[in-house]
C-alpha cells in the first residue's frame, strides 16, 4: 500500500499534530510512504523528516499562504494521482476533515474518518471507527483506490525516529489553484500552554467554576502547575466561561494525555468521548455519584474551591 | 436568494444506542428518529436568512427512505417552503449522497447550500466538502456565524486553533457547527401549516444517479469499557498515587 500523508500545518509552519499520521504510515507501509507539506515558506519542515518516509515534499506558493482546503485539496489530489497513492491519510484534526474529504470528492474516492483500526483482508480494507458519538465502534468495509482516510491521534501514538533523515523536495504547486475562498483572520488559540490535543497534561474544568476569571485561576493554575493544556466542557464553553477551541468532547477535541484532571466536571457521555482514552483520569467534584467517578482512576470528593489551591501548591512546590 | 439544506434522518441524540444481536447494525426496535442535529441547526440559519430578508425561498431535502418525510415535515414545520425527498433503500455511503445531492443541486440551482458539519449516526463529516468539491464550489465548514452581504458569505469557522474567518462568494456550500444559532422550537400551528406545503418525492434515477457505497457497515460493538478507580481522601494522597503508583507526575 503506498500511502500519502498529508501534514499538518498552518501554512506557515509544520505541526507535530501531523505524527499520529506518520506513526500510522509507519505501520502500514513502512517502505512506501511519502509526505506532503503544502503552505508559504514553510517553517519547521524538520518535524516531518525523522520517521523513515520516502520523501518529504514541500509545496510552496502564495496562494497556499493559509489553510484553504479550496486551495490545498487540488494540491493534495494532484501528488495523490502522481504517487499513484492507494491511501491518502492526515490526522484527525478541523484542517484535515476540512482538506481531505474535499481530496476525496475531487477524486471520486471513499473515505474513512477518524480510525482507530486498520486491517487488510483478502484485498479489502477493514477499518474500525467510533460511531454514534463514541457510544459505539463501527467495523467498515471499503473498496476501491485510493481510500481517503483521517487517523485519530491517541490511536496511533506517535511514530518511530529512524536513523536517516527523509530526503526534503521542493514539489511545485498545480498551475489553476482556485482562489474564490479568502482567509480573513484567526482569532483565539495559543496563550502559551501546550496544544491541547497534545500535551501530555491536561486540567478540565466544568460549568462550577463560575466565569473565565475563575477558571483561569483555578484550571489554569493547576495546569501551568503540571505544563499542561487546558480544557473544558461543552457546558463551560455554552455559558461563556471557556472558549470553544479548549472544548474536550464529541462535539469538540478528543484527547488522550497521560494525565487528565477532570474538575467539576460530571461526565456526559459527550465529555467521556473526547478523553476516556486517557492513560490516568483523575477526577474531581463535589458529586460522588458524578459520572465522572466510573472512569477515573483516582476520584476526589471534594469542593474544588477547597482543595485545587492546595493540590496546585503541592505540585509546583514538588517540581525540580 | 435560494437556499438548499439538507437534513438527514438519524436516532434522536438523547436515545440509548446498543448493538443488535447479530451485532451488525444498531438496535432500531422502537427507536425514537429524528432531524440531524446539525441540519437543524442549519436549517434554522437558513430561514433566519430568509426573516432577515436575504432569501426568498428555502427548500429541504432528505435522502433515505419513506419514513424520511417525517423529518421534512419537521423542516417544513420550522419554516422551509418545499421539501425533496430522493427515495431509496439502497446503503448509501458519503460518495453517493454527495452524489445524489450535487444532482438535487444542479436541478435547484440555489444560491447557498447549508448543511450540517455531520451527522450524530455515523460521525463522518464528509458530505459538504465532497459536494463542494463535485460541484466546483467554494466551502466554508464547521461555521459558527455566518453573514451574507453582496452576494459574498463571511463564514466564523471553529476551528482547532480558535476562530477562523474566511469569505466565500456565493453560490457555496456551508457546513454549520454546534454554536451556529440554536434551532426553534416548533409550534402547533407551524406543524398543522406544514401539512399544505409540498413535498416532492424522487428517486436517485430520476435524478440520473446509480449510487452504489463502497464503504459497508459490517460490524457493531460497544467500546471497551473502562473500570472505576479509587477513591482518595484528600490531596496529599491523590499527588502520592499519582507520583508513586501512577508514575505520571
Amino acid at each position: 500500500m503506498k500511502i500519502l500523508v498529508l501534514a499538518e500545518t498552518d501554512g506557515g509552519r509544520v505541526s507535530e499534530k501531523s505524527l499520529p499520521a506518520i506513526a500510522f504510515a509507519q505501520q502500514k507501509s513502512p517502505e512506501a510512504f511519502t509526505v506532503l507539506a503544502i503552505g508559504d515558506n514553510l517553517q519547521c519542515i524538520e518535524t516531518l523528516t525523522g520517521y523513515g518516509a520516502q520523501a518529504v515534499l514541500t509545496v510552496n506558493h502564495p496562494a497556499l499562504a493559509k489553510p484553504l482546503a479550496e486551495r490545498y485539496a487540488p494540491v493534495v489530489a494532484h501528488y495523490a494521482r502522481q504517487l499513484g497513492a492507494d491511501a491518502i491519510v492526515a490526522t484527525t484534526t478541523t484542517f484535515s476533515r476540512d482538506v481531505l474529504a474535499r481530496v476525496a470528492g475531487l477524486l471520486d474516492a471513499p473515505m474513512l474518518s477518524d480510525i482507530i483500526a486498520l486491517e487488510q483482508t483478502d484485498g479489502k480494507l477493514v477499518a474500525k471507527r467510533p460511531i454514534y458519538s463514541a457510544n459505539l465502534i463501527g467495523t467498515f468495509e471499503v473498496e476501491g483506490s485510493p481510500v481517503v482516510m483521517t487517523v485519530r491521534g491517541p490511536a496511533w501514538g506517535k511514530p518511530e525516529p529512524k536513523g536517516a533523515d527523509s530526503p526534503v523536495q521542493t514539489a511545485e504547486a498545480p498551475a489553476d489553484i482556485p482562489t474564490r475562498s479568502e482567509w480573513v483572520r484567526l482569532q483565539g488559540g495559543g496563550g502559551g500552554r501546550p496544544d491541547l490535543t497534545q500535551a501530555r497534561v491536561v486540567v478540565s474544568g466544568g460549568r462550577p467554576l463560575k466565569d473565565p476569571e475563575t477558571f483561569e485561576k483555578y484550571i489554569g493554575g493547576l495546569a501551568d502547575a503540571l505544563g499542561g493544556a487546558v480544557g473544558a466542557t461543552r457546558a463551560a464553553v455554552d455559558a461563556g466561561i471557556a472558549p470553544n477551541e479548549l472544548q474536550v468532547g464529541q462535539t469538540g477535541k478528543t484527547v488522550a494525555p497521560e494525565l487528565y484532571i477532570a474538575v467539576a466536571v460530571s461526565g456526559s457521555v459527550q465529555h467521556l468521548a473526547g478523553m476516556k482514552d486517557s492513560k490516568v483520569i483523575v477526577a474531581i467534584n463535589t458529586d460522588p455519584e458524578a459520572p465522572i467517578f466510573q472512569v477515573a482512576d483516582y476520584g476526589l470528593v471534594a469542593d474544588l474551591y477547597q482543595v485545587l489551591p492546595e493540590l496546585t501548591e503541592l505540585l509546583k512546590n514538588s517540581k525540580g | 436568494m435560494k437556499i438548499l439544506v439538507s437534513v438527514k434522518r438519524v436516532p434522536d441524540p438523547y436515545a440509548k444506542i446498543s448493538p443488535n444481536a447479530s451485532g451488525t447494525d444498531i438496535n432500531r426496535d422502537g427507536l425514537q428518529m429524528a432531524v440531524n442535529p446539525f441540519d437543524e441547526i442549519a436549517l434554522e440559519e437558513a430561514i433566519r436568512l430568509k426573516e432577515a430578508g436575504k432569501a426568498t425561498e428555502v427548500v429541504a431535502v432528505s435522502i433515505g427512505s419513506a419514513e424520511a418525510q417525517e423529518q421534512l415535515r419537521t423542516a417544513l414545520a420550522m419554516g422551509a417552503d418545499r421539501a425533496i425527498l430522493v427515495q431509496t433503500d439502497d446503503p448509501l455511503d458519503a460518495p453517493s449522497v454527495a452524489k445524489i445531492l450535487a444532482a438535487v443541486y444542479q436541478r435547484e440551482q440555489p444560491n447557498l447550500m447549508l448543511m450540517g458539519k455531520q451527522a450524530i449516526d455515523m460521525d463522518e463529516n464528509q458530505v459538504g466538502q465532497m459536494l463542494a468539491a463535485i460541484l466546483d464550489l467554494p466551502q466554508a465548514t464547521f461555521a459558527s456565524k455566518i453573514t451574507v452581504e453582496n452576494g459574498t458569505a463571511t463564514v466564523e469557522r471553529e476551528t482547532d486553533n480558535g476562530i477562523e474567518t474566511v469569505q466565500v462568494p456565493l453560490p457555496a456550500i456551508i457546513t454549520a457547527d454546534l454554536r451556529l444559532n440554536e434551532p426553534r422550537y416548533v409550534a402547533l400551528t407551524g406543524i398543522v401549516r406544514a401539512r399544505s406545503k409540498p413535498l416532492e418525492t424522487l428517486t436517485p434515477a430520476d435524478l440520473g444517479v446509480q449510487p452504489r457505497a463502497r464503504v459497508r457497515l459490517t460490524q457493531v460493538e460497544a467500546p471497551p469499557a473502562r473500570k472505576a478507580g479509587k477513591r482518595v481522601s484528600d490531596v496529599h494522597e491523590l499527588v502520592r498515587l499519582l507520583r508513586e503508583e501512577a508514575r505520571v507526575i
